[in-house]
């Protein structure tokens, strides 16, 4: 092999290799709790956010599609708005995973609410920080 | 009694293909033909005996028979005819049956096609489509058998998923399957050939006409999956870098690359390890997007969960690698290539690097789908790289990827000298630099859109220009025109047939291209007579009604649709089944070369006076589909055997000359009788 050959393919293979770090970076969506994103906010940056959608924080507005509400782990709380018609097993009291970037004024613009349809989606039966525990997990596994 | 005979007849075919395998290699280790006679004689019981099961398991669907589990969670009192038969295929159990009856069908084929022509390699490529042809069954008797019992025995069945109740359903899986296990073949004789050590040209050129065959049915399977994504999933989408989909895409990538790069081996002797590793690559892949999509370890739309596959998957994926790698070090210094590349800027350099962006890119889809695992091994937590990592990474990849394909089929072999740059590229670039700039007048403004819509028009340019060349030459001859360019279809078919599937490949560019940067969509809610307006469409809200199907109710919604012209309705609609969980959305379109007019019902109000409707108006999308039809005309073209003449003359390369020796001087003795 001659060697024009070979530092061809070395710059080939650094071109790709750096293609799929940049991608990676930009492109990985971290799953977080309210509690986690409330320690370290980092605004315009993506996240999945999941938790409890609030009972008496859900504002729909069919007319504009403005969809606005909290999505909270029974410790921190986040309010999320979302543009569009929401999945259908979506509602208060029942678990979420939203996709979006934190916003300088504090709240969640969402992408994508994700329609996974999973009977633990439900609320937890009491407000026990256990109950929330386990709904995160469930959310945690269904957000990868 | 028939669910037990059909699930008796898999265990027995089972037993056949492992005995078959193991009479087939006796049979090459010893030469002797009346043990691969028996071995053919037990592929043949194989045969007979899927088709039959599976016939059994068609008649379990047809005749309700609830007692077994697979029928009942596949299927129920209200599914139309022609559903309960595609339903057969719809889940883990069935999709297995079918892909093994196809896998014994190739096998079929192999034996007839093969065991005069082939002598030396056939037994061993027998011996390896039993083995694996015993591992779907080992799968199709342990881990899921289809016709195991339910009980009690339920009144109705659970229902087809609606999803699945597509004419797709018929046509995609079908073609889908018949190009993953038709790598199969191409894997055998590879293997046949590392066993016995005959590395020559027969192996080569049957591999290589194999694998068109299954790298077209690939990409029919990908395509049909694109248009019923499209049609079905109500996003206006086609492709969603999904798990299976990628699971699907990868093989097609590593296969394109051998399909090049088998040229160079014909012509220059070089690559043969290269060319080795791409077939059992390939084969690898599609057992690792089956381990993938039926283990359940990667959440999918496509995602059949379920226990002890995904093991078995991966053991068997384990073995064929280790044997393959075994056989390659084996081999090793037979594989050594005796060629050497003269320069950089030659043909050969230009299918390496051809070579080297299919396989990164395939590489990249593959870190894309596993990154989830291997950053859950790594750091703990699940992370998924969505479509924008897929994107950033294969675009570019793929734009590199057309360009080769204007430069590679017309740059000279060994060493290109500045006069065949001139010859070949001077028009095809100034052409492209005229491209641009009409698609910038024309006010295309995306930078993106602007380099692969040039890249395509160079390219196309190429073809175009040896194309023509080469009817000149024979229009000079004395040809008539359309003679000259029959004749040319048919005697060089293997090249024109290669460059029409790059014309189909530029036309899908084309049209992924346009409908990335021209679609336009909105979401918004009507009140009763009130209007929507999006591209040139104006969309009116008319009315909701409900009905009820055999199956299921829909709530379907009545719009009046003008552009200018004559107003239309559509009605899209939502379909509440009673087996899930969430409506299912029925999409209304209009197709048009152009552009697609694509509405999705949302949310409406109980009384029927407002409704949230989704418009899309997907430009180029149908020219995606058409480009797959070019892509069909020109596989079929380039498969078809070459014609005597044209396989005796010189520029038939050496394998295909090497084949049919005898015919030749047959064919040239025929002039002088």
């Amino acid at each position: 092999m001659k060697p024009k050959f070979i530092g061809g393919g070395l710059v080939i293979l650094a071109a790709l290799g750096y293609m799929i770090y940049a991608g990676v970076t930009q492109s990985a969506v971290y799953f977080v709790t309210p509690s986690e994103l409330r320690a370290s906010p980092v605004t315009g940056k993506a996240y999945r956010l999941g938790g409890l959608v609030a009972p008496g924080s859900l504002r729909w507005d069919a007319r504009t599609l403005d969809l606005a509400f909290t999505l909270t782990d029974g410790q921190a709380s986040i309010p999320v708005r979302h543009k569009g018609t929401a999945p259908d097993l979506f509602g208060e009291g029942r678990g979420a995973v939203v996709e979006g970037t934190l916003t300088t004024d504090g709240y969640v613009k969402a992408t994508q609410i994700l329609a996974k349809h999973s009977e633990e989606y439900q609320a937890p039966h009491d407000k026990s920080e256990a109950g929330y525990k386990e709904l995160i997990k469930t959310l945690r596994k269904a957000g990868q | 009694m028939i669910p037990e005979l059909g699930q008796g007849m898999l265990l027995v075919a089972l037993a056949l293909a492992l005995g078959g395998a193991v009479l087939s290699a006796a049979g090459g280790r010893t030469g002797r033909p009346a043990l691969v006679e028996s071995a053919q004689h037990a592929a043949l019981g194989v045969f007979a005996l899927i088709t039959s099961s599976f016939a059994l398991l068609v008649y379990a669907f047809l005749t309700f028979d609830f007692s077994v589990r697979y029928v009942a969670t596949n299927t129920n009192l209200g599914t139309p005819f022609w559903y309960r038969i595609t339903g057969v295929w719809g889940a883990l159990e069935g999709s297995i049956i079918l892909w093994g009856w196809m896998l014994s069908l190739y096998t079929l084929i192999v034996i007839l096609r093969h065991r005069e022509r082939a002598r030396e390699l056939y037994p061993w490529a027998l011996t390896v489509m039993l083995g694996v042809m015993a591992f779907f069954l080992t799968i199709m008797t342990v881990a899921a058998p289809p016709f195991s019992r339910l009980s009690p025995v339920p009144a109705d069945g659970r229902g087809l998923n609606p999803l699945l109740e597509d004419t797709g359903m018929i046509t995609h899986p079908i073609a889908l399957y018949l190009g993953f296990t038709g790598f199969t073949v191409p894997f055998a004789f590879a293997v046949a050939a590392l066993a016995t050590g005959r590395l020559t040209d027969t192996w080569i050129a049957l591999t290589r006409r194999w694998t068109i065959t299954a790298w077209y049915f690939l990409s029919l399977g990908l395509l049909i999956g694109g248009w019923w994504s499209y049609h079905v999933l109500g996003w206006g989408g086609y492709w969603a870098w999904d798990p299976v989909e990628n699971a699907a895409f990868m093989p097609w990538l590593t296969g394109t690359a051998f399909l090049h790069s088998v040229m160079i081996q014909e012509r220059r002797r070089m690559l043969k390890l290269w060319n080795i590793s791409l077939v059992i690559l390939t084969f690898s892949l599609t057992l690792f997007g089956t381990f993938l999509t039926r283990s359940g370890v990667i959440a999918s739309v496509h995602a059949f969960t379920q226990g002890s596959i995904g093991i078995m998957f991966l053991g068997f994926l384990a073995l064929v690698v280790l044997v393959a790698l075994g056989l390659l070090a084996w081999r090793w210094e037979e594989l050594r290539g005796q060629g050497e590349l003269d320069s950089v800027v030659s043909r050969e350099s230009a299918f390496l690097l051809n070579n080297v962006m299919l396989v990164a890119a395939a590489f990249t889809v593959f870190f894309g789908t596993v990154f989830p695992l291997l950053s859950e091994a790594v750091r703990g937590v699940k992370v998924s790289v969505g479509a924008p990592f897929f994107n950033s990474v294969n675009v570019p990849l793929f734009l590199a990827l057309i360009f080769l394909m204007g430069v590679g089929p017309l740059i000279a072999w060994r060493r290109a000298s500045v006069d065949n740059l001139r010859r070949n590229f001077v028009w095809p670039v100034v052409i492209g630099i005229v491209g641009a700039a009409v698609f910038y007048l024309l006010g295309v403004r995306s930078a993106l859109a602007v380099l692969s819509l040039t890249l395509t028009v160079f390219v196309a340019a190429t073809i175009g220009l040896d194309f023509w060349r080469a009817t000149r030459a024979r229009l000079r001859m004395g040809e008539s025109i359309l003679a000259a360019m029959t004749g040319l279809l048919a005697r060089h078919n293997r090249r024109y047939g290669g460059f029409v599937v790059h014309l189909g490949i530029l036309v899908i560019a084309v049209g992924v291209t346009g409908s990335q940067a021209w679609s336009v969509q909105t979401e918004t809610t009507l009140k009763v007579g009130e209007i929507a307006k999006l591209g040139g469409y104006d969309v009116r809200f008319d009315r909701l009604d409900a009905a009820e199907e055999s199956n299921h109710a829909k709530v379907i919604g009545t719009f009046t649709v003008a552009n200018g012209r004559r107003p239309a309705v559509m009605q899209p609609s939502k379909k509440y089944y009673p087996q899930e969980s969430s409506p299912i959305a029925g999409v209304d379109y209009w197709i048009g070369l152009k552009e697609d007019l694509y509405l999705v019902l949302g949310d409406f109000t109980r009384d029927g006076r407002q409704a949230t409707v989704k418009i899309q108006v997907n430009r180029l999308v149908t020219v995606i589909w058409i480009g797959g039809l070019i892509l069909t005309l020109g596989t079929l073209l380039s498969r078809w055997p070459p014609s005597p003449s044209w396989r005796c003359s010189p520029m038939a390369s050496a394998s295909i000359r090497a084949r049919c020796r005898r015919r030749c001087s047959v064919a040239r003795r025929r002039p002088s009788r």
